[in-house]
């Protein structure tokens, strides 16, 4: 049965009779011909729209953004281009704003994606094991994934609000001074990275969960027969068990950390905002590609430093893998 | 609902071809037989501590859309509700533009949605179940453009809008989101497990075209895939930011654009700002309270961002 099924499903001509009327061998070839043409076309028809959609409004932007970065371009005058080679990238790399803002990028993203991917690790042992309330608890995680970055990031802007936001009164009860959550630049990248943190620790820790339960349980019984201890089971079991699940959120965190943008943005409040700060304390490489496209109307800047962004990403993946083999030459 | 039919079809005929192993629907939500530890009490006050921080932030900007501004800016904060929530929130809607920004979200995030769960089954059910040259890079390629960060193309984007006329109009946040490629592998991982060959070889023999095999066939398999994929790329659309902040304004935007403008403005009202958040947040909250279950396992099927 299964060989007849996958002629059919190639297409192959079934076998028919080879002496019929000439009316009907004729409609039967039309038939025939029609259902091959199905066959075979179908399926680049069925996945045409996706790849359609896809090369008009993403991969070509990407690639135009190349030449685009090559040309002067004004917001005003979107269709006058004029070629300055590569100056663009010259006057970015003498820039001390795309320095701080490359800075900015790298720090936020490591202190918002490093706790946020441990403490998910930790909170999907815990959501492993048996108990009440699982449902709960698993949705209770993902509302922050559920809220917009404009709600997170104006709920946390009260929050860590200078006068009379919630933590700096806890600060208070304790003895701590208020700290100037906006204005100084290492509280300023805290707070954005809590919001960061909190809306997506959740939504990492059911991947890992997902992953942990795929784990055969053979594995945990053989350990604990070892005699190992449950911190133990959690190293040498469940850790290299999810390891490329890992290797996947820290893929997808380190892209949404080069592309951070709304958070930093509205925590600076309306006019900060696009600086980053009054003294873009905290602009990321997202806020500058903005701040040189629509506030300085500079669209081959602009293209730049989209550019730039991307270039870091690829660095970010060649730095992990060097990383990686280092580790596992020294171990 | 969806936990018991997007899973686990262990009994699913064999396939005649060898397949790569699916991270997708089989396992999902499998309860495990030797998991045999049960959380003790540290493990619920952890648990417990971390359901407070995901909820807290979100309460709080109930409790502070349901006061008024002076109330807000007091030491200590409030911590309980006051009485002005609906007026707060009737503000929101009429002078903060919320109103007009959740209609243009649910049309944006609709539209996007419905296409994305449509071209999605499309396509999976081709990359699962039909046979041509190709298939396989074609698969890899839509994984690929995965790792494409959509901000990279702003700028040529925003040029194309405003040539087609689009700037400050919705199909130019629609058009570029109306496929999605975590859609498709979702779908084929999906339709892999859940769709016997059977069903499609018998479509073949009774002399059904693709199209309508697919009509007929593959799409009541796929639906319970289907209200994932529709739920996680709504909750997507609806929050994306980039994008729409930069090709949408003031007199047309999203939820997210619009809430920029409240906090962004000269006369800061706080409780005002937090009903909009409020305003902006509750449609999901509501699916998530609702349809909680199937969204949790959506996401740990098919490790769903968008």
């Amino acid at each position: 049965m299964a060989t007849s099924t996958t002629k059919a499903l190639a297409g192959e001509e079934p076998p028919g009779p080879s002496r019929a009327g000439d009316g009907k061998e004729t409609s039967r070839r039309r038939g025939a011909w029609l259902h091959r043409l199905d066959v075979k076309g179908a399926p680049y028809a069925f996945i045409a729209p996706f790849f359609v959609v896809f090369a008009a409004f993403s991969f070509y932007p990407l690639v135009y953004t190349s030449w685009i970065s090559l040309h002067d371009v004004e917001l005003a005058t979107l269709d006058v281009m004029e070629w300055v080679a590569f100056d663009n990238y010259v006057e970015l790399w003498g820039d001390s704003r795309f320095w701080n803002a490359l800075q900015n990028t790298i720090t936020i993203g490591v202190i918002s994606t490093v706790p946020q991917l441990l403490m998910a690790l930790g909170i999907a042992h815990l959501l492993n094991y048996r108990m009440r309330a699982s449902l709960f608890f698993r949705v209770a995680s993902l509302v922050p994934y559920a809220t917009s970055v404009g709600a997170a990031a104006l709920v946390f802007t009260m929050i860590f609000e200078r006068d009379f936001g919630m933590i700096n009164w806890g600060l208070g009860l304790v003895g701590i001074d208020p700290v100037n959550w906006e204005a100084d630049k290492w509280p300023a990248q805290a707070a954005i990275s809590t919001i960061v943190i909190w809306r997506w620790t959740g939504y990492n820790a059911l991947l890992y969960l997902a992953a942990m339960q795929a784990i055969p349980a053979d594995r945990y019984e053989a350990a604990s027969l070892d005699g190992a201890s449950r911190w133990q089971q959690f190293r040498h079991v469940t850790v290299p068990g999810i390891r490329s699940t890992i290797v996947f959120t820290i893929v997808l965190s380190t892209i949404g950390a080069t592309q951070l943008f709304g958070e930093p943005l509205i925590f600076g409040q309306g006019p900060n905002g696009v600086t980053g700060g009054a003294n873009n304390q905290y602009q990321t490489l997202g806020l500058l590609l903005y701040e040189e496209g629509w506030k300085n109307y500079q669209m081959g800047r602009s293209a730049t430093v989209a550019w730039a962004m991307f270039m870091v990403l690829v660095l970010a993946f060649v730095a992990q893998r060097l990383i990686k083999r280092l580790r596992s030459r020294t171990s | 609902m969806t936990t018991q039919s997007l899973p686990a079809r262990t009994d699913a005929p064999a396939r005649t071809e060898p397949e790569k192993p699916a991270r997708g629907g089989r396992r999902l939500l499998r309860e495990r037989a030797g998991r045999t530890h049960h959380a003790g009490p540290l493990a619920y006050i952890l648990l417990v501590i971390m359901a407070i921080l995901s909820i807290f932030p979100l309460y709080w900007t109930m409790v502070a859309a349901s006061t008024d501004n002076t109330r807000v800016s007091q030491t200590p904060p409030p911590f309980l509700p006051g009485p002005n929530l609906f007026s707060n929130l009737a503000r929101a809607w009429d002078e903060a533009a919320m109103g007009k920004a959740m209609i243009n979200s649910t049309i944006v995030a609709g539209v996007i949605a419905l296409s994305t769960v449509f071209f999605a089954t499309l396509a999976g059910f081709a990359f699962a179940k039909l046979r041509f040259k190709g298939r396989n890079v074609l698969l890899m390629l839509v994984i690929g453009t995965m790792m494409v960060p959509p901000q990279l193309g702003v700028v040529p984007l925003f040029m194309m809008m405003s040539e087609l006329g689009w700037s400050q109009q919705l199909p130019a946040v629609i058009f570029p989101t109306l496929v999605s490629a975590v859609g498709v592998f979702f779908m084929r991982q999906y339709l892999s497990e859940a769709l016997p060959d059977e069903l499609v070889e018998a479509g073949r023999v009774d002399g059904a075209h693709s199209l309508r095999i697919f009509w007929s066939i593959v799409l009541p398999v796929a639906r319970p895939a289907m209200a994932v994929i529709f739920m996680i790329t709504f909750v997507h659309a609806w929050n994306d930011f980039f994008w729409p902040f930069v090709v949408l304004d003031m007199t047309n935007p999203t939820v997210p654009v619009a809430l920029t403008q409240l906090s962004a403005g000269y006369v800061r009202d706080q409780s005002l700002i937090m009903a909009g958040a409020l305003l902006g947040t509750l449609p999901l909250l509501a699916m998530f309270i609702v349809f909680g279950r199937q969204i949790v396992s959506g996401i740990m099927a098919g490790a769903v961002k968008g």
